[in-house]
């Protein structure tokens, strides 16, 4: 049961990160809420980088407004261009919200958002103004989960601001998931019949149909009415168990009464199991039917498969929750998690994954916050896995060591649909499971001489 | 019109509207969702093909992350541009400077890669903290013994044409280091190439078939060595709007080497290109000018037929473009025209006010051209337009998909090589793929329009 532990390599440089920057993860987030369109207050191009970068595993378009700050603002201050450049969004997209979302350049400068923001109302009170939510995101204290789960809260917090009578619905506030990961959501409370509030719900804004004109900002998204109504939900259940301290849960639970439930995001079974025991307790209605043959399918397929996974050496990494969730889903199959890495720190990685693998994992892996791919590569040797686990990013890696890659997470950029991988619930551990064992076979005929047909 | 905001009017045009006017290499408009980037990315762009030098970015993840092997730059050795360095700047840092973890990630990585040299690129934040990027350089170029180069290129300072002129300059400090003893007089060096899917390899081979030496590759599949002894080319050919226009002038006033502008894009470019090559050099080598025009007419022999089979499906189709440099966008008018397509939108990201006006000359009347357009202004066009095909780069691709309209990325990212004759065929197969794909029939604006045609054709 007990591992040698390997030094750690320490190094001073960053090769090949294994994150992203915080205001990416605001600008998801608040992609997410119906009508909004994400705003960067800095210089133009980390909104076109963000742009570029989440339009290449969505393959949707998105647009990010930016204060497209030069050299004379980021000397006397970036507020005049805010000002300017949110009259400007309001006058082409008729936003109902702009999320604004600093960047390393105007936190650095100091420029004061909440204040501009106020000045902003002040002086174009006479308009039809938007909602402008702001959030802070410094990428140097931060990585883009940061920057979700602050977007987040910053919605709940200045959006939510008044007590009102019980709606009847229950808050989901889903982490970093997918598209089709949020609208599994929706049909799991809706057999359980409690309507839900997800947000953000990128289901239909990051993922939308083909339609007959180009629209400013796609339908769908959560309804900024519902979002103001979460103080009245019979509950906040929010997924992750790195969550910060402060979030939008905690913050609806203190100030309005509404009973949080902290779970971990929903991967595997056990996992899963929680969030369906929560569900049921919360509105009130047994597990429907349909939830239980899916559970019942997948201890099935735990059994039809076991023994093509048991004891392979997996390499995790990407945002600390989806690694959590992966090793909870992991151990249960038997995967030996050799390595969990994220690029964040300070996420109480560690005990988050001995908490979910409890009782079925085989070993402890070895947990890294604050990794990047030159560290992970580093330790290749000793870890010798058989197989990779996370976003495109480590397709490099996995291609040099000739292990299959399992894609799941963000960003997928080297293959299609990342948007619609689901991972939540039932349904989604046999999904992860379908495409773990299916890597391992087709690892197992590509590298065989004779190439069974017949598994 | 509504989706255009009063203060980019006059950033539109339309071909053959009275005199043209472009107000252009403005700062984009706050607020506007500019398609354009920043001065680090201008850098970044030409400097990364340099495939034996480290190219470390200071700064905070992001910017370092966001141009991680995200173009097509493919090398035929060392592989050193496909990493992504950074000093993932941290809240302490930011407060007590980044000048000792740049200094003691460049030991680390000079050391762990042995790199020909290190260029060292200051994002926005490095710019306001005030690290002393300069003196870290030097330091560090005294002790590891290799070339390590400050490019100034925060983000704000300008848009990308301020960054393209900062990777100049950093380059340009390597150049007259080099053994220049073994070259020969018809010698070039190929200026503004960046060798997206191996493109640079398909023109050195022209080039050697006239019996042209190339010294050094800027920056396309680059070598440090090749650009520390490219002074002694005979002539330097300059592509691409611009991006390495200025180290091809400060070596012309240093060196006295003169430059050509080329572009290997299209069936007259190309040739035209190849044949200014061959008139520059033909009263050292008389036999060139036979050589060269063998070469193209060999060439042109193979690709005539090919494409007229394309150009019979595509006569008449309509296309738009959004390029980042606007002498790209000559280059595609013509190479449309040779597919029977009516080019009806031409909009840059950067374009000069002499480029506009060269546009307004070769567009057929009514040809929109706009310069730093965003994606409710493309939309509109398009629409308005009509438009079978786009033509542009990753962040357009979506608008046009959900216009049903069929898309070609022409970018740094795209790994189709589209250069040269065999390039030009590439590419009319892929306009073709992109234009006659059924799945057009199923987009929800498009079938409307099929179905009308369909009516009409029974009418008739
Ligand atoms: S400056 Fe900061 S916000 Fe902008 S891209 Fe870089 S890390 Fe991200
Ligand atoms: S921080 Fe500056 S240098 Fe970096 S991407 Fe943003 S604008 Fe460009």
């Amino acid at each position: 049961m007990s591992k040698v532990k390997t030094p750690k390599p320490n190094f001073v440089s960053t090769t090949n990160a294994c994150k992203l920057c915080t205001p990416l993860g605001a600008s998801m987030a608040f992609r997410g809420v119906e009508g909004a369109i994400p705003f960067l207050h800095g210089s133009q191009g980390c909104a076109t980088y963000m742009r570029r970068y989440i339009i290449s595993h969505f393959r949707e378009p998105v647009d990010i407004a930016s204060s497209a700050l030069g050299e004379k603002n980021a000397i006397y201050g970036g507020g005049p261009n805010l000002k300017k450049g949110i009259l400007n969004v309001m006058k082409k997209y008729e936003p109902q919200v702009i999320g604004v979302a600093t960047t390393c350049l105007t936190e650095t400068i100091g420029d004061d958002v909440p204040m501009n923001l106020k000045e902003f109302r002040d002086e174009f009170g006479d308009l039809d103004l938007p909602e402008l939510v702001e959030v802070s995101t410094p990428s140097y204290s931060g990585t883009h989960t940061d920057g979700w789960h602050g977007a987040v809260r910053s919605l709940v917090e200045q959006l939510c601001t008044a007590k009102v009578p019980e709606t009847g619905r229950v808050s989901i506030l889903p982490n970093m998931v997918s598209c089709e990961d949020v609208r599994h959501l929706f049909d799991i409370c809706r057999d359980f019949g409690i309507p839900a509030t997800i947000l953000p719900d990128i289901s239909e804004t990051l993922d939308g149909p083909a339609l007959e004109d180009y629209v400013k900002i796609p339908s769908g998204g959560t309804p900024v009415s519902e979002i103001r109504e979460m103080s009245g939900a019979k509950a906040t259940i929010e997924f992750g168990r790195c969550l910060p301290k402060q979030t939008g849960g905690t913050s609806l639970e203190k100030r309005f009464g509404v009973t949080n439930h902290r779970i971990g995001l929903p991967m595997g079974l056990r996992e899963s199991d929680a969030l369906f025991e929560t569900l049921e307790s919360v509105s009130g209605n047994p597990v429907p039917r349909r939830f239980e043959l899916e559970r019942g399918r997948l201890i099935d397929a735990y059994v039809d498969g076991h023994k093509y996974v048991f004891g392979k050496r997996a390499v995790v990494y990407g945002e600390e929750d989806l690694v959590v969730g992966l090793c909870a889903f992991l151990a249960e199959i038997g995967v030996d998690v050799v390595l969990a890495g994220t690029g964040a720190r300070g996420k109480g990685l560690e005990a988050a994954i001995s908490r979910v693998t409890d009782g079925v994992a085989r070993m402890a892996p070895e947990v890294r916050e604050a990794v990047d791919f030159h560290d992970i590569a580093a330790e290749a040797e000793s870890l010798k896995p058989d197989l990779l686990i996370g976003h495109s990013k480590g397709y490099r890696y996995a291609e040099a060591w000739g292990v299959p890659l399992v894609r799941v997470g963000f960003p997928v950029h080297d293959r299609f649909g990342g948007q619609r991988i689901l991972t939540l619930g039932y349904k989604g551990a046999l999904n992860l499971f379908d495409r773990v064992v299916n890597a391992v076979i087709e690892k197992k005929q590509a590298d065989s001489s004779v190439g069974y047909g017949y598994i | 019109m509504s989706t255009i905001l009063e203060e980019r009017k006059d950033q539109i045009h339309l071909s053959g509207e009275g005199a043209i006017d472009m107000a252009c290499n403005r700062e984009s408009l706050a607020g506007a969702v500019s398609q354009r980037a920043c001065v680090f990315c201008g850098s970044r762009v030409v400097l990364y093909p340099i495939a034996d030098a480290l190219h470390l970015v200071h700064g905070p993840i992001g910017c370092a992350v966001y141009t991680w092997d995200i173009r097509g730059a493919l090398s035929s050795g060392p592989e050193l541009h496909r990493l992504s360095f950074s000093t993932d700047l941290q809240e302490t840092d930011v407060i007590f400077g980044g000048e000792k973890k740049l200094e003691a990630a460049l030991d680390e990585l000079i050391d762990r890669h042995s790199p020909k040299a290190a260029f060292v690129y200051s994002t926005c934040i490095v710019g306001i903290i005030g690290d002393d990027l300069e003196a870290v350089c030097r330091k560090m170029s005294e002790k590891k013994g290799i070339p390590v180069l400050p490019v100034q290129s925060e983000g704000f300072k300008g848009s990308k044409r301020e960054g393209y002129l900062a990777a100049c300059k950093a380059m340009f400090k390597l150049i007259g280091n080099g053994d220049v003893s073994d070259i020969s007089p018809l010698s070039i060096n190929i200026f503004g190439d960046f060798n997206l899917a191996g493109e640079i390899w398909i023109i050195r081979e022209y080039f050697e078939k006239m019996g042209v030496q190339v010294v050094a590759n800027v920056t396309g599949d680059g070598r440090v060595a090749d650009i520390q002894r490219c002074h002694g080319a005979a002539l330097n050919l300059v592509q691409c709007s611009g991006a390495t226009l200025d180290l091809a002038k400060m070596m012309e006033e240093e060196f006295g080497i003169p430059y050509e502008r080329v572009s290997y894009l299209g069936i007259e470019d190309m040739a035209d290109s190849l044949y200014k090559v061959a008139d520059f050099f033909k009263d050292k080598d008389p036999g060139i000018l036979e050589r060269t025009q063998k070469l193209v007419k060999e060439e042109l022999q193979v690709l005539m037929p090919e494409l007229a089979r394309y150009r019979k499906d595509l006569e008449g189709k309509k296309v738009a473009m959004y390029v980042g440099g606007s002498f790209k966008a000559f280059s595609l008018v013509k190479a449309f025209r040779h597919l029977g397509m009516k080019v009806v939108l031409v909009g840059s990201q950067t374009g000069t006010r002499e480029d506009y006006a060269e546009l307004e000359q070769i567009t057929d009347p009514g040809t929109v051209i706009i310069d730093d357009a965003n994606p409710l202004e493309l939309s509109h066009f398009i629409k308005e337009k009509d438009v079978d095909v786009f033509v542009g780069g990753v962040k357009e691709r979506p608008i046009a998909f959900k216009l049903g309209v069929g898309f070609c990325d022409h970018n740094h990212e795209r790994k189709e090589a589209l250069e040269g004759f065999v390039g030009m065929l590439n590419f009319a197969r892929e306009i073709h793929a992109s234009a006659m794909s059924p799945v057009w029939q199923f987009v929800p604006r498009r079938a409307g329009r099929m179905t009308e045609e369909k009516k009409e054709a029974v009418n008739e």
